[in-house]
């Protein structure tokens, strides 16, 4: 029990390390950040992300992979600047509908069982569609209690980091803590043995990708919430950032291996190699590059880490 | 009717049968006027979705969890660094082939090194490669749209006998990667490896080589297909490369292609790519909005996939 407990702290450590040193970089240079207000705009816009990462580790966590993250935030986005203000009844329930949609594709996959990676390809389309057909053009405004929700400025902190914390903490609960959580990453470790053990498959896919269209609901709205108004294209890169975030936060591909707050870190770091890169006055051309170029440095380093693990394991 | 037995066997059928009922809905809702010009754009347009889709497939084929999501961003490094040294002029079209080449190279290389070195999944290995690649990208574009050489902007628009010069070329490459993947010593190893990598290293197949050339072509390909696509569109732009990445991989497993890697075809490519194109331009034909549009392609992907797919388990 205390071995698994310090593996699973050492899983955090590297995460937790590289956003530290990021950290302390873009302090040292540009000693105004390390404000409340300053911290607040370098990570505004990783809640939405860090929402967007915790839904991506959950359909990870079953082995499967979501590329539609990025259009279906987009699309939650475009609903949430029009019908959720105009008519939140109708809002809801689209919302609603959508996390449905959600289970229902994560049932489909393993029903007919279809490659991941290509359903979701062909969700992606479908919600950049829908999404085009509510706001062809960039507008709509955000519902007044979600611009409240992401402008509060609560005591101590700013909302970036308490939103931060509170989605790292109950994403914990749900996937570390509670049964569900342990029978999502059961299907992703060995889903025969699961299944086996007496389990319902198909309960457990659909739980995880309904709870990951719940998260990725909620980073759409967060997202809203920031920018006020929404486009149908707002949020495409989210895809690919959440694969990153999960990563970055130590999680695997295979075999059920995620961490909740690892991936918020992940989504915390990715935030703030971009604000770093601009401190360094580096060419906004070569944003995008440094955040691969991080990605990288950070993979080396868990490689080196986990061998020194390694050979400290064997006596 | 044992021949047309066998032909229903081969998964690559279905994609040709899917491409060819969406052609004759088009131009039945036309009245045949524009038979002609629908199946040259259809050839023209497909010839670049199958140049970065037989890629795509090697690297599928590899087996679950290999893909290359660097392809868009090395098609448009390739295009931009290309027609900047070509520089509109009609002597340097091979020296612009050879550097889109090496770029294609440099990136495979990088590519092969990340994954092997750091022993990361491919899907990061290629998305971090790419983040750097489309910097680069950006960095030598600066906004400019330089116009490629008269030869090649000529060459890429035009047809030879009826049929798109650019189709001509995605067939000489299609029959070099059918020659190698169905009768080379190579093909059969890709496959193996696909199939399961711990038996093929077993049997003595030289596995990390096999995929470093496998990631290696795939990006040679992206990049030829980077030059040809902005020769034809008439320069480089930073986002030419965006669609081909759904796209490359789209077509490969509408092809047939088995996801879970070990059991790939080159025909497919051809039907589902044409297949894709034709959708498009059959909704086009029919007067239908962007919006719904997007969703009737996500739609039959997914139709395709759910009727095609459920060969194999264990794939992503």
């Amino acid at each position: 029990m205390k071995l698994r407990l310090t593996s699973d702290a050492m899983r955090l450590l590297i995460p937790a390390l590289s956003m530290t040193v990021l950290l302390a970089a873009v302090f040292w240079l540009q000693p105004r950040a390390m404000s409340y207000f300053g911290l607040n705009l370098l990570l505004n816009l990783a809640v939405p992300i860090a929402l967007a990462t915790i839904a991506q580790m959950l359909v990870m966590a079953v082995n499967d992979l979501d590329l539609s993250i990025g259009a279906f935030v987009s699309f939650v986005a475009c609903v949430t600047a029009t019908f959720l203000r105009d008519a939140p009844l109708i809002g809801t329930l689209i919302l609603a509908g959508a996390v449905g949609v959600y289970a229902l594709i994560g049932v489909v996959i393993y029903l007919r069982n279809l490659p991941s990676i290509v359903v979701t390809l062909g969700m992606s389309f479908v919600w950049a569609g829908l999404a085009v057909l509510m706001l062809p053009a960039p507008g709509g405004q955000a519902p007044d209690w979600v611009r409240w929700l992401m402008t509060v400025k609560p005591p101590l902190m700013p909302m970036a980091i308490v939103a931060s914390i509170v989605i790292a903490i109950v994403a914990h609960l749900i996937v570390m803590r509670s049964s569900l959580g342990v029978l999502i990453r059961g299907v992703g470790g060995n889903q025969r043995s699961v299944e086996r053990a007496g389990w319902s498959i198909i309960a457990a896919r659909a739980a995880a990708y309904g709870l990951a269209g719940l998260f990725a609901v909620a980073a759409g709205i967060a997202l809203v919430g920031l920018t006020t108004s929404a486009d149908a294209n707002i949020a495409l890169r989210y895809t690919l950032l959440s694969i990153a975030g999960v990563i970055l936060g130590g999680g695997e591909f295979t075999g059920g291996r995620v961490s909740p707050i690892g991936a918020v870190i992940g989504a915390l770091t990715l935030t703030l190699a971009g604000s770093f890169l601009s401190f360094l006055r580096i060419s906004p051309d070569w944003q995008i590059g440094a955040q691969g170029a991080i990605l990288i440095i950070v993979l080396a380093l868990r490689l080196v880490f986990n061998r020194v693990e390694k050979r400290g394991a064997r006596p | 009717m044992i021949s047309f037995g066998r032909l229903a066997k081969k998964p690559w059928i279905w994609s040709w049968i899917a491409a060819f009922v969406v052609w004759f809905a088009t131009i039945m809702v036309t009245g045949g006027a524009s038979t002609l010009g629908l199946s040259q754009a259809a050839l023209t347009f497909a010839a670049f979705s199958i140049i970065v889709g037989i890629g795509q497939m090697f690297v599928i084929t590899l087996g679950p969890g290999n893909i290359d999501l660097s392809v868009p961003a090395t098609m448009t490094l390739a295009g931009t660094v290309a027609l900047k040294l070509m520089n509109v002029d009609n002597s340097m079209v091979v020296p612009g082939l050879l550097v889109a080449v090496l770029i294609g190279v440099a990136v495979g290389v990088g590519n092969y090194a990340l994954i092997k070195a750091l022993r990361i999944p491919p899907i990061i290995a290629t998305l971090s490669m790419s983040f750097i690649v489309q910097s680069a990208a950006i960095w030598t574009n600066r906004g400019l749209r330089i116009k490629p050489p008269a030869v090649l902007a000529d060459f890429t628009t035009s047809s030879t006998l009826g049929v798109p010069n650019v189709a001509l070329v995605a067939l000489g490459l299609s029959l070099i990667a059918w020659v190698l993947l169905e009768k080379s010593v190579y093909g059969r190893w890709i496959s193996a490896i696909g199939q399961s990598m711990a038996a093929a290293r077993m049997a003595g197949i030289p596995v990390d080589g096999a995929r470093f050339v496998t990631y290696l072509f795939c990006a040679v390909l992206a990049s030829v297909a980077g030059y040809l696509l902005a020769c034809f569109s008439g320069g480089a732009a930073l986002n030419m490369g965006a669609e081909y990445l759904l796209m490359s991989i789209a077509v490969v497993v509408i092809g047939g292609t088995a996801v879970a890697g070990g059991d790939s075809n080159v025909p497919g490519i051809w039907g589902a790519s044409l297949f894709m194109f034709l959708v498009v331009s059959m909704l086009n034909t029919y007067g239908i909005g962007a919006g719904i549009r997007l969703i009737m392609t996500g739609l039959i992907i997914i139709s395709v996939i759910m009727l095609a797919g459920g060969r194999r388990t264990g794939m992503r």
